[in-house]
Formats: structure tokens, C-alpha cells, sequence
């Protein structure tokens, strides 16, 4: 067995209220020699305030292109325990609910064959196995898919959707986030496990405007919960509110609604839905007494992503507004749709929200045959370079008539 | 062998949710009829037939070990018939029918080191990358600034007592996996040192045409040096982006002396009041420090205090920010305004104030 290193630095992380990663690393240094490794390179990196891995190399498991990160240290001599250390992407259930049992079985599996450290979760929601060596990868997922779990997504390929928890526990949930995200997720497993496209794509579910999942930041497609009737309210619970929460209609309510399309009077409060922005934040204060409307669907966004490579962008309106009934034939269509002509044109490592930056958002709708409408922009351009794309000669008209 | 070869299994995809629900929330699935606080990191959902489910919210490293799900799991069945779930932000969450168990629950986690809280107007977990426990690119450790910020600023994920809720995130590269360009404050590791190409390990390790196409400034072009191909970088356009090092490890970008972290501020992703907007450069740079960063926990806990102090109620930092002005943030937040902060890429003219709006 090796040694637990000395680790000073790492050490001053263990003091303070908050839970400390370090106290979990050694934790499992207990009793797995990689993570002895891994405190002695992590200490190293903060004694040289630089990182230690190199990543690459073609891993994975026998027939899928992604959900394994090729993971390797730049000083196997010293720490030869981290040597390999690959990632890998576990796809987590829909709104990360667990049973003890469901839990134990992947650590009971993880125990056997990796380092016995995760992450719950990664950022883009999967169960993160941190610390694999190659030789163990196989064996780890065929152990994992007995007990029902499969892996996820990485490089150009449909990554792990994800979800807020809906209708499970929420009252705001506009549609079906959980069912919608297992459902896709299924019908494209080869999609998500066997990297055939430009670059990553997101999936994420939000059941309403507050976009718990962060999805209008981070999806290349993105659906988020709305309504399009009227708010639903209950007049006697407003007063309530007032009364006994103390809530003060003008400025916590009335003042906050970027619509401006409520008056209140001290006994009614009055909503002009035609107005209302589907925003949330009455909803949010008044959480007894107003609801989302009974009309209820989804918006549909597309071309959110970080920096790399062209600048970050958040997703824009493809859909103001969307009927997500099962089994979402409509918007599978228009998926193909969209992956047919980013796959045919994109370039290597451009994402859907580039694509389109690049292209035009104008001649992309032509090609996956939708409409332009308003809710699709914050305001017609500014600049006049239009590019028409034709022009007429003396006696076109004449011609097109015919 | 000695076992039978057991048949391969593939493509199943995830369990399905259903077999990880609680009864009551089966039973009420999609009929919730409100929700309310009942004190700091604890909220009941009531569903229209009068069902109660309770929750407790508790903070998490992220990185945990299987002894520590293990022990989540003990808890799980101890209080909850065995059911949780984990959040978007990496806390863990108790699922609890039964209100008397609430306090004995949130006792246990406290004595095993993880707070409760985290819910309402609160801080909630920091999302956070890899860093320099596993990632290539990273310019900073994650973990690490993530302990020592949250040590300090546990009051407030323990409490509900902000203007709003906020929502910190860390990236330890521009990478940014994570929605960290969209957080009330951000945490973003940066390089300032252009790539070092390795001669000698391009041609073996990179694509050179990749390489070129993956720089978003053009900064790299093919070179032959002593008759070898490979690539010289233009110095003076490059924005250290990492992006040519993720395609050709011959290019590496970290350094000691260089790296360090950039604090952005004013992000949101919810639309309600204000629409989704970006986080905004609030502090160019600050030096890698390990162990605990104190240079960045003095900074985000200062612009964290002056927000609480400053915003009316239900005001996001970016929010507040909008109403009052960024000279107005600069001055009360004594952070020196800075080239740096004066967009200089594709579209910066859009950032400039093109109006006299302005406070005095």
C-alpha cells in the first residue's frame, strides 16, 4: 500500500464550516491507493499553482465514442496511482431523484474498479466517476448497466439531457420536464453515444420562466415551461398575503412586474394578461395566491453556449410557444430537422447558436422550413445591409405574372 | 474463465425516474398545489389534496467520496424510507412525509459537517468545475476557492436574510462548464500568457490545420522551424482561450506566474423581472493564492455585503447594478475601474454608454 502523503496545504482546507473535498479525498485514500496519488499530486499542484493532467487518447467502453474522458497525470513516475484517471459519465436519472438501494449499488460498483471518488454531479448533470484506469473501464459499465445505469454523453454528441424536478415537486412545472427529458433521452441513445456531430449539444428541461436548470444559459436547446391564458388567482389569498404575510403589493409586486400590467387597489389586484410577460416574479411573491394559467406548454430556445470558440451566447426563441404532449413527434421532427442541416454545413466544433450566427438566423429558418415571427427577435435590425437575394430586370414583372 | 461469460449490456439509457420517487410525490405528481419556507434550508410542498412533503436541503463538496453517499444513503432510510435526490447546484436534498423527523435529520447532517440551508433568499452552492484535481486546462484549482469562499460566506446559506437569492458559480478556464457567464457572481480562471509551442511534439501530437481553425482570433498560422512543421502564435492576438491547447497538448498555456482568477458579476439565468442577461467583468485579475485565496473570498464577500446592504428587496446583484449604474458600483465598491474592463472583441461597441444618462 503506499503512503498517505504529507499534505500541509490541502490540510488548511479542511478547517471551516463548510464540507471540505479534501477531508472527502482522504477519506477515500483510506482505502484506495489512487486517491493517495491523487492528494499528493493536488498538493503539489498547490505548492507549484499549476495543474498536472494532460487529457486525450481514444478511452471508452466497447462500441460507444463518448461519455469517457481520457484522463492521464504529466508525472506518472512520481504518482503512478493517477497514471490513468479517466472520467467517466454516468447518465443520472431524470431530476437526480435516488433510492438508498440505487445509490449503494454505484458505489458498491465504483468500490470494486475505480478510485471511489464522484462527483454529485457534474456540471452538466451526470453521475461524474472520477478515476478510472483504462483496463477497468468495460468492466465498471457492464457492472453499472446490470443495475439499470448507462453512460452519458462527451464529445460531439447529444450530451446527457437534463431536467428540474417538475411536476415531481413543483407547482409551477408548465409541462412534463421529467417524462420529456427521459423520452428524448431514449429515442436518441445512439446519438448520445456515438459522437456524429460538429460539436456537443444540450438538452435542458425547465418546467418555468425561473429556468431552475439554467437552461437559457447552457442548452443548445432549451425548453422552458410557460403558459399563454391568464394567471390564475385567487383574490381572497391576495388579501392574505397581504394581511397576514405582510407583503407589500406596490413595491414587492406591482413595481417588480416588468410588464407593468397590474394595479392593485388595497382589495383587488388586477392583471392585464395581455401584457404579462410570463416573468414569474408575482407568481414567485404570491406563491399561494396566483398560479400559472391552465394553458400550459413550453418555449423553445435555441443556441445558448460558454465562451469557446466565438463568445458566449444565450438561447434565443425559436418557439414562442409549444404544446409538450407525449410523444413529442413534432418537436423530434424539428430536431432532425435542425441536426440534418447543422451536421451537413457546420464546421468542426461549432455549436448550433454559432451555426446560426453564422449562417443567419433568417436562412436557417428557410432551411428547417419554419416561419419567421416577432417573438423571435428584441427588435428588427438596425443596420441596413440587407442582403436581397434577387433582384428584377425591366419586364420581370411582367414574367412572374405568367 | 470460470463464470459463464455473461451477456453484454448496452444502450438502456438511465433507470427510469419512477422507481426513485417517493409515494407521495407518485400519487401527487403534477398536482402541487404551493409551496412555503419553513426555516432556513427546510420548504414543504403542499399538494391540492393536502399531501405534505418536506425538504431539507444540505450543503455538499461536490467531489464525494462513495463512503459519504454511503452515508447519505444511512440518512436516506433513516428519515425518509430511502429517497433523495441531488440539485442542480450540487446540494443533496431529504425527501421527508414525516415533520417530527426534520430536526433529528438536520442534527445528523450537522454533525456529519454539512450545513443545512441553501433554500429561498440564500446563497446557494457554489457550481464549480474540475480545477486542478482533474482538469487540463484549468488556470486556477475549483475545490479549493470553493471551501474557502463558502467557509466564509456559510451565514448566508444558513440564513434567508439577503435581498434576493444569489447564485456564485466557478470555472477554473474559459471553458466555462458551468453556467458561469450567467452568475450573479463568477469566478472564472484566466491564462495571460500565450501558448508555449513545443516544436518537437506538434507534428506528433496535433492536426495541424486543427490547430489553425480552432483559434478564434486567427493568432496561430503554420510555420516550419528547422524544417519540421509546426505552428508560431502571434502573440498580440492572442486571448488565451485554451481552445488550441484542448486540440494540441504541444500547446500549453498554464503557468504559474501568469494564471490566476477574474471576478464577473450582475449574471442571471431566471427571467423573472429583469430578462436572462450575462455576468460582467468586476475585477480583471487576482493571483492564484492556494491554500484559500484570500484575495478572492475578500473580494466576493465584499460584493456580496454591498449588494445585501444596497438592493431592494428581490433585486438580483446585476439588477441592482442596472438601477444604480456601474460608476456608481465602482465607487461604492472601491474597485478601480481598469482598460481591461472596456470590452475590446467582436461587438464592443454595444457595451459603450451611448446616451448622457448619467449619475453624478
Amino acid at each position: 500500500m503506499a503512503e498517505v502523503p504529507n499534505t500541509p496545504l490541502l490540510d488548511e482546507l479542511e478547517k471551516g464550516k463548510w464540507p471540505s473535498f479534501v477531508t472527502e479525498i482522504k477519506d477515500a485514500a483510506k482505502s484506495n491507493d489512487m486517491c493517495k496519488d491523487l492528494l499528493g499530486i493536488l498538493e503539489k499542484s498547490y505548492n507549484e499553482k499549476i495543474g498536472h493532467w494532460k487529457h486525450g487518447g481514444i478511452v471508452g467502453v466497447l462500441g460507444y465514442g463518448g461519455g469517457v474522458i481520457g484522463r492521464y497525470c504529466d508525472v506518472p513516475e512520481e504518482f503512478p496511482g493517477v497514471s490513468h484517471f479517466h472520467t467517466m459519465r454516468i447518465n443520472m436519472p431524470a431530476a437526480w431523484f435516488y433510492t438508498s438501494d440505487a445509490l449503494r449499488k454505484i458505489c458498491d460498483i465504483w468500490e470494486k474498479h475505480g478510485s471511489g471518488l464522484t462527483n454529485m454531479h457534474g456540471s452538466t448533470g451526470d453521475i461524474i466517476l472520477l478515476g478510472c484506469r483504462t483496463d477497468d473501464l468495460e468492466p465498471t459499465f457492464q457492472d453499472l448497466a446490470r443495475e439499470g445505469f448507462d453512460i452519458g454523453g462527451s464529445g460531439s454528441d447529444l450530451r446527457t439531457p437534463s431536467c428540474c424536478n417538475g411536476m415531481a415537486r413543483c407547482e409551477w412545472a408548465c409541462f412534463d420536464t421529467m417524462r420529456a427529458c427521459y423520452d428524448l433521452t431514449m429515442h436518441w441513445q445512439d446519438e448520445l453515444h456515438r459522437p456524429a456531430f460538429p460539436y456537443k449539444y444540450k438538452f435542458k428541461f425547465a418546467g418555468c420562466p425561473n429556468d431552475c436548470v439554467a437552461s437559457i444559459a447552457r442548452a443548445d436547446m432549451s425548453f422552458i415551461g410557460t403558459w399563454r391564458d391568464e394567471i390564475q388567482v385567487d383574490q381572497d389569498k391576495v388579501k392574505e398575503a397581504v394581511d397576514k404575510d405582510g407583503v407589500d403589493m406596490i413595491n414587492d409586486v406591482v413595481l417588480r412586474c416588468p410588464g407593468q400590467c397590474m394595479q392593485w387597489d388595497g382589495n383587488k389586484l388586477e392583471i392585464d394578461d395581455s401584457s404579462c410577460r410570463h416573468c414569474m416574479h408575482c407568481i414567485n411573491v404570491l406563491h399561494k395566491a396566483l398560479k400559472p394559467g391552465k394553458d400550459r406548454g413550453c418555449t423553445v430556445l435555441i443556441g445558448a453556449k460558454a465562451p469557446i470558440i466565438e463568445g458566449a451566447q444565450l438561447s434565443s426563441v425559436l418557439i414562442p410557444f409549444m404544446k409538450m404532449e407525449p410523444p413529442y413527434e413534432e418537436l423530434k421532427d424539428l430536431i432532425e430537422r435542425i441536426w440534418d442541416i447543422w451536421c451537413d454545413e457546420g464546421k468542426a466544433r461549432e455549436r448550433i447558436g454559432e451555426f446560426i450566427q453564422r449562417v443567419g438566423l433568417g436562412n436557417f429558418l428557410e432551411a428547417i422550413e419554419m416561419e419567421p415571427t416577432p417573438e423571435m427577435i428584441a427588435h428588427p435590425r438596425e443596420n441596413p445591409y440587407v442582403f436581397y437575394e434577387e433582384y428584377y430586370e425591366e419586364g420581370d414583372e411582367e414574367e412572374e405574372e405568367e | 474463465m470460470a463464470e459463464a461469460q455473461q451477456e453484454r449490456i448496452t444502450d438502456i439509457g438511465p433507470p427510469h425516474y419512477e422507481k426513485f420517487l417517493p409515494p407521495v410525490i407518485k400519487e401527487n405528481y403534477g398536482k402541487w398545489d404551493y409551496h412555503e419556507y419553513v426555516k432556513p434550508g427546510v420548504y414543504v410542498h403542499v399538494a391540492e389534496g393536502g399531501d405534505k412533503i418536506y425538504t431539507v436541503r444540505a450543503a455538499s463538496p461536490r467531489l464525494v467520496s462513495i463512503h459519504k453517499i454511503r452515508k447519505y444513503a444511512d440518512l436516506a432510510d433513516k428519515y425518509c424510507d430511502g429517497y433523495l435526490r441531488f440539485t442542480s447546484r450540487n446540494n443533496v436534498e431529504f425527501l421527508l412525509t414525516d415533520e417530527s423527523k426534520i430536526d433529528p435529520l438536520i442534527k445528523d447532517l450537522e454533525e456529519l459537517g454539512h450545513p443545512v440551508g441553501g433554500v429561498g433568499n440564500a446563497i446557494s452552492n457554489i457550481v464549480h468545475t474540475q480545477g486542478w484535481v482533474h482538469c487540463h486546462s484549468a488556470a486556477t484549482d475549483a475545490s479549493g476557492i470553493v471551501k474557502a469562499v463558502m467557509d466564509e460566506l456559510n451565514e448566508y446559506f444558513t440564513s434567508m436574510k439577503l435581498p434576493a437569492k444569489i447564485r456564485i458559480a466557478l470555472a477554473c478556464c474559459l471553458n466555462m462548464c458551468g453556467a458561469v457567464h450567467c452568475s450573479d457572481i463568477a469566478i472564472l480562471g484566466i491564462h495571460r500568457r500565450p501558448p508555449k509551442v513545443i516544436d518537437e511534439n506538434v507534428p506528433k501530437q496535433c492536426e495541424i490545420p486543427n490547430v489553425v481553425a480552432a483559434c478564434p482570433t486567427a493568432a496561430i498560422r503554420p510555420a516550419e522551424k528547422d524544417g519540421k512543421k509546426s505552428v508560431e502564435v502571434i502573440e498580440e492576438n492572442c486571448m488565451f482561450c485554451a481552445n488550441c491547447y484542448t486540440v494540441c497538448p504541444a500547446m500549453p498555456l498554464n503557468d504559474p506566474l501568469n494564471d490566476g482568477v477574474s471576478i464577473w458579476i450582475g449574471g442571471k439565468v431566471s427571467n423573472a423581472r429583469h430578462e436572462p442577461m450575462f455576468s460582467k467583468l468586476a475585477i480583471p485579475f487576482i493571483p492564484n493564492n492556494p491554500p484559500r485565496w484570500p484575495e478572492v473570498v475578500e473580494a466576493v464577500k465584499g460584493i456580496v455585503e454591498l449588494w445585501a446592504k444596497h438592493a431592494r428587496k428581490y433585486e438580483r446583484i446585476g439588477e441592482w447594478i442596472e438601477r444604480i449604474g456601474w460608476p456608481k458600483f465602482f465607487k461604492l465598491s472601491g474597485i478601480e475601474f481598469e482598460k481591461e474592463h472596456i470590452d475590446d472583441f467582436k461587438y464592443a461597441g454595444l457595451t459603450f454608454k451611448r446616451s448622457t444618462h448619467i449619475t453624478f
